[in-house]
């Protein structure tokens, strides 16, 4: 369960890049995680829950979650295959050394924030 | 609404970390390893007897990650090789961060070959690099055959597993050449060792290759 970790360095990689002075709340944190990125959704959405909740700006902030497929290259064929299973096995020509291009990503990409003009209170 | 683009490793401040352990390492000259499995596969048990192969020939240094208790450590120094304990308390992993504090404990001058042993997990640790030359993987045979293809992050994150019980093999249904053919299909660059900390067979083997990397 390292999912509470990774969670905590989401929070922490968009804290990053508010604005100054923002006290607009972010409304949706966008993560692309790759199928290989050893990620459970449910626990990084239940860990990002209860560290948003508590810190400033993010409160009522939304976890989107992008799933990548899992694609290995095979350099002797030249072509992609997305793959179900982990053999890392090219489906043409058998070759085992093939190279990984995606599906092991795990990113923040964006952020929303609400910036539609505030009440003075 | 708007909206602002990252584009972030989320893990990039362990990365970061990780990189200067990295560097730390390499201007000491000290080779380092980190151990991974699942609990009870035997990793301290390898370490115990590759201490005992390699003592007067190379000075180790150790780090060892559990949950709770200084046990391994205890087991480590009982063999008159420095060892330092990283207690995390729940977490199932180690993090760069961690083996950076354990490091001002470690004389890297004295050190060429430090080894890591993680937390016994075989999912969580595979993500977080920690500087090490090398993760190795240890499964035993108790474990089943198909342990590779259900924790494949693992077995492709590291570059030598290590198959450990094989005086067990008897007794067990698991098959160990299917067990190997499992993890090669994940990571066909594996170096593979077969071990058994009782009858101490494929030691010697696992103990030459070590020796000839931190000698390299």
């Amino acid at each position: 369960m390292h999912e509470m970790s990774v969670a905590q360095n989401i929070i922490d990689i968009v804290l990053q890049h508010l604005p100054e002075e923002n006290s607009q709340p972010v409304q949706v944190v966008t993560v692309k995680i790759g199928k290989m990125a050893g990620i459970v959704p449910d626990s990084l959405e239940f860990g990002f829950q209860v560290i948003a909740s508590e810190t400033p700006h993010l409160e009522n902030a939304q976890l989107r979650m992008e799933f990548t497929p899992l694609i290995i290259h095979c350099p002797l064929c030249g072509k992609d295959f997305e793959i179900n299973d982990p053999y890392f096995i090219c489906p043409d020509c058998n070759n085992t050394n093939v190279e990984i291009k995606s599906g092991t990503e795990l990113q923040v990409t964006e952020i929303e924030i609400d910036d539609s003009p505030q009440e003075e209170s | 609404m708007s909206v602002i683009t990252i584009e972030r490793k989320v893990l990039e401040k362990n990365d970061q970390i990780a990189q200067k352990n990295r560097e730390d390492f390499t201007a000491n000259n000290v080779f380092t390893i980190n151990i991974v499995s699942s609990p009870g596969s035997g990793k301290t048990s390898i370490l115990e007897r590759t201490i005992e192969h390699l003592k007067g020939k190379l000075n180790l240094s150790v780090i060892e990650g559990d949950v709770q208790t200084d046990n391994d450590a205890r087991r480590i120094s009982a063999l008159d090789v420095p060892a330092v304990q990283i207690v995390t308390h729940g977490g199932c992993h180690l993090e760069a961060r961690l083996v950076r504090d354990a490091m001002e404990n470690v004389d890297l001058q004295k050190t060429q070959l430090l080894v890591i042993e993680n937390v016994g997990n075989l999912v969580c640790p595979s993500n977080y690099d920690l500087g090490e030359a090398h993760k190795v993987v240890v499964v035993s045979t108790t474990e089943g055959d198909d342990k590779p293809i259900k924790y494949p992050n693992m077995f492709r994150n590291s570059s030598v597993l290590i198959i450990n019980k094989i005086d067990l093999v008897p007794y067990l249904n698991c098959n160990i050449d299917e067990l190997e053919n499992n993890a090669l299909q994940i990571n066909p660059s594996l170096k593979v060792f077969k071990t058994s900390c009782t009858t101490g067979d494929g030691i010697d083997e696992w103990c030459s290759w070590l020796e000839s990397q931190v000698l390299k």
